[in-house]
């Protein structure tokens, strides 16, 4: 079974079956990863260019690996190696990528909306790494992983995610995907921070931590960006922190098998206390490990079970 | 040269006609308007006969917000293509924005647009000019020898004036001209980065969004201003419920305010710009169908003046870009009348009502001797078929820009025929 869609370019236009079996192929391909001889030769002869136009390491990184334990080419191009430093426009870079017959393009912009705009003029599909404040839905798919590898079944479960949501297209992509898969949300953060809207897609909005987190399965802590300061929108980042680190006071309500999650980078300190992020709840780590299982399963599933070749 | 329309309704807002009327031209002034056949066949010996049965004839319309974007960005737009798309679209009179480059700030631009406009011949071009000089904000532009060179009105448009002292000076000696300071009503501190409407429409597609109070606070403090100064207000291309509700109160006052809407703020929400559309970006942005309630409300009760179009066109390379990256603004000038007819469908106004907003009220407002069919005047003329169906197509526009979010609009009211001091600037094929 194919997915019902051509790209990914987030997790709103998945449907529950898209995402389940997402999870499922991931599920089956985390194995490789612990071979000695981490390669099976599923894509070979497949060209994958990651294309980025913002800073990111585990992203890309992780793009990479996946691409490169299933034998496919990949290609990195950064924003300021592309021509789009000489005045380029994104539609001809793309066209122009294009030109040299990649099967996947991934595309990583800090324009909301860049790689569905690159979706009309491209041919091949597009799996979107992150675009402005829009959607991320690669890493909401490996938090789901992640979730799902410890807590078995999506259905019912509660989910507090703390930061900046208003800017956050990690928040955006796991709302949308954590809907669908029957799990329940509350945002919580500073007023200035999330707008009023949120509550019209459907989520709880809280502005207290230690309440917030009461009796959730999982807390998902965003990165503060530091310019955020500069704008306005936060007084300082130690206000911040006084109501909205998660420390071990902040979840001295919480229940015990709670699990932390980040999408990282973490400004230790700051969003998380370094006790926490250590702590056995943190899951961490094990979101950059389903990183690599859910970017295999959508090259794998993007490039059709029936094209590749067989295991 | 004589030219005798016969046949069709003529709606003559400006002197109360509206029945079946003949117009006769001659020498580019309107020599008679008369119940259809009682023109002596005498006196139309010769003519030119155009048959309007069926149709509507009306004074030319006037569209007092456009940007021709000549000179300096002549690849979006010049004064001669421009003025083709406003015939096109049944416009004999528009004012063009100063947000040209070099600005319209003094009368070496104002001259030049005039005399650009009449090499091309087509339109009457009223330029507008700048309220502070380069549009900086920073200090008032000559206003009386903008005025002397022919500018109809002062505006910073694409821009607020927002020093809130400079603009009680604008306002103060704006009255010595007795023309209107022309205010694109935005506090930049709340917008800043925007690119559409805040709401649930941005919140979902992680667009930086544009409150609406950016535009309610603006008009409020002008008004306050008002108060004050003297002079007189327009509020350029009204988007929000808010402000419209705020004219109200300070006409209801007796104050000396007035202001337009554009097609596109009682046609189209913010929903247009899902699926990151750029057509369906513009400053003010595309708003909620609660502010069309309003502002169809604000057109119902007279609240609102006039239609303009803030016709804006841009090229593909400024629109076919990143929402963010994108430029603002829509060619409106030959969509204008089909839209501006969706409010007689909606029984928010009469088709007499439509042609007033379009011809009379602006004509009034900016004091020019136009939008009107009585006898001597220049015979600027529009005929259009309201009941004409068709499907709105920007690949056919006169305009050089095809930046409209209205392709594949079914719509109604097809402009025929378009003339300017009696001579044909456009008819269409099938006529």
């Amino acid at each position: 079974m194919l997915l019902s869609t051509k790209n990914i370019l987030g997790t709103k236009e998945l449907t529950k079956q898209d995402i389940q079996q997402i999870l499922d192929t991931a599920d089956s391909f985390k194995e490789i990863s612990t071979r000695a001889i981490k390669k099976v030769p599923t894509l070979r002869g497949k060209t994958i260019i990651n294309l980025f136009f913002e800073p990111s390491t585990r992203t890309r990184t992780s793009f990479e690996i996946a691409g490169k334990r299933l034998s496919a080419d990949v290609i990195n191009i950064s924003g300021s190696t592309s021509s789009a430093v000489k005045g380029e426009n994104l539609i001809d870079t793309a066209r122009n990528l294009e030109a040299m017959n990649p099967d996947i393009l991934v595309v990583r912009h800090q324009c909301s909306g860049a790689p569905a705009l690159l979706s009309q003029f491209v041919d091949c599909p597009i799996i979107n790494g992150g675009d402005g404040s829009h959607e991320h839905p690669s890493q909401a798919l490996l938090d789901l992983l992640t979730i799902h590898s410890q807590k078995g079944d999506l259905e019912g479960l509660k989910v507090a995610i703390v930061g900046d949501i208003s800017h956050s297209r990690v928040a955006r992509s796991n709302i949308k995907a954590m809907q669908t898969m029957g799990m329940k949300v509350c945002v919580v953060g500073p007023p200035p921070l999330i707008p009023p809207e949120f509550e019209s897609l459907g989520v709880e909005v809280s502005h207290n931590l230690r309440e917030a987190v009461k009796d959730v399965d999982v807390v998902m802590v965003l990165r503060i960006q530091l310019e955020r300061q500069n704008q306005g929108l936060l007084s300082s980042l130690r206000e911040y922190s006084n109501y909205f680190c998660l420390t071990s006071e902040s979840l001295a309500k919480a229940r015990d098998d709670v699990l932390i999650i980040h999408p990282g980078p973490v400004n230790r300190g700051v969003e998380i206390a370094l006790d926490v992020m250590e702590s056995p709840r943190s899951l961490i780590l094990n979101q950059v490990t389903s990183g690599v299982a859910i970017r295999m399963a959508l090259f794998y599933l993007l490039l059709g079970e029936n094209n590749a070749n067989p295991n | 040269m004589l030219t005798l329309i016969k046949g069709g309704r003529v709606i003559d807002p400006a002197n109360q006609v509206d029945g079946s009327f003949d117009v006769l031209i001659s020498d580019g002034k309107i020599e008679a308007v008369a119940p259809h056949g009682k023109i002596s066949g005498s006196k139309t010996k010769d003519a030119l006969v155009i048959d309007a049965k069926g149709c509507v004839v009306a004074p030319g319309f006037c569209d007092m917000h456009v940007h021709f974007r000549e000179p300096g960005h002549e690849y979006k737009e010049t004064i001669e293509t421009g003025s083709a798309s406003a015939a096109a679209g049944g416009f004999s009179s528009v004012a063009v924005m100063p947000n040209t480059s070099p600005v319209n700030d003094n009368r070496s631009v104002t001259e030049l647009i005039l005399s650009q406009a009449k090499k091309t011949g087509l339109v009457n071009i009223y330029p507008i000019g700048a309220i502070t000089k380069g549009l900086k904000g920073e200090t008032l532009s000559d206003m009386g020898e903008l005025k002397e060179s022919g500018c109809i009105g002062y505006s910073d448009d694409g821009k607020p004036v927002m020093d809130s002292e400079l603009m009680r000076r604008a306002l103060e000696y704006s009255r010595m001209f007795d023309l209107p300071c022309i205010q694109h009503s935005e506090i930049l501190d709340l917008t800043r980065g925007g690119c559409m409407n805040e709401g649930i429409v941005s919140t979902e597609l992680g667009l930086k969004g544009m409150p609406v109070e950016a535009e309610d606070i603006m008009v409020f403090r002008d008004i306050a201003l008002l108060r004050k100064t003297g002079g007189r207000l327009h509020v350029a291309h009204i988007s929000s419920g808010g402000a419209v509700d705020l004219v109200r109160q300070a006409k209801a006052k007796g104050l000396p305010v007035t202001c337009e809407v554009a097609p596109h703020h009682f046609t189209l929400t913010e929903e247009a710009c899902l699926n990151y559309d750029t057509n369906a970006k513009m400053s003010p942005p595309l708003r909620t169908d609660e502010d069309i309630d309003l502002i169809k409300e604000g057109i119902r009760d007279g609240t609102i003046d006039i239609i303009a179009t803030d016709h804006a066109p841009h090229d593909l390379a400024d629109k076919q870009v990143e929402f963010d990256n994108a430029c603002f603004g829509i060619v409106g000038l030959e969509t204008a009348l089909p839209l501006t007819l969706k409010l007689v469908d909606e029984k928010i106004i009469t088709l007499q009502k439509a042609v007033d907003l379009l011809t009379h009220q602006p004509c009034r407002i900016f004091k020019l001797d136009k939008g009107t069919l009585g006898v001597g005047k220049d015979a600027d003329v529009v005929i259009f078929n309201p009941d004409t169906k068709f499907t709105i197509d920007p690949e056919k526009f006169k305009s050089r820009s095809k930046n409209s979010p209205y392709k594949g609009w079914q719509v109604r009211g097809k402009i025929l025929h378009t003339l300017v001091a009696g001579k044909s600037v456009y008819s269409d094929h099938n006529a």
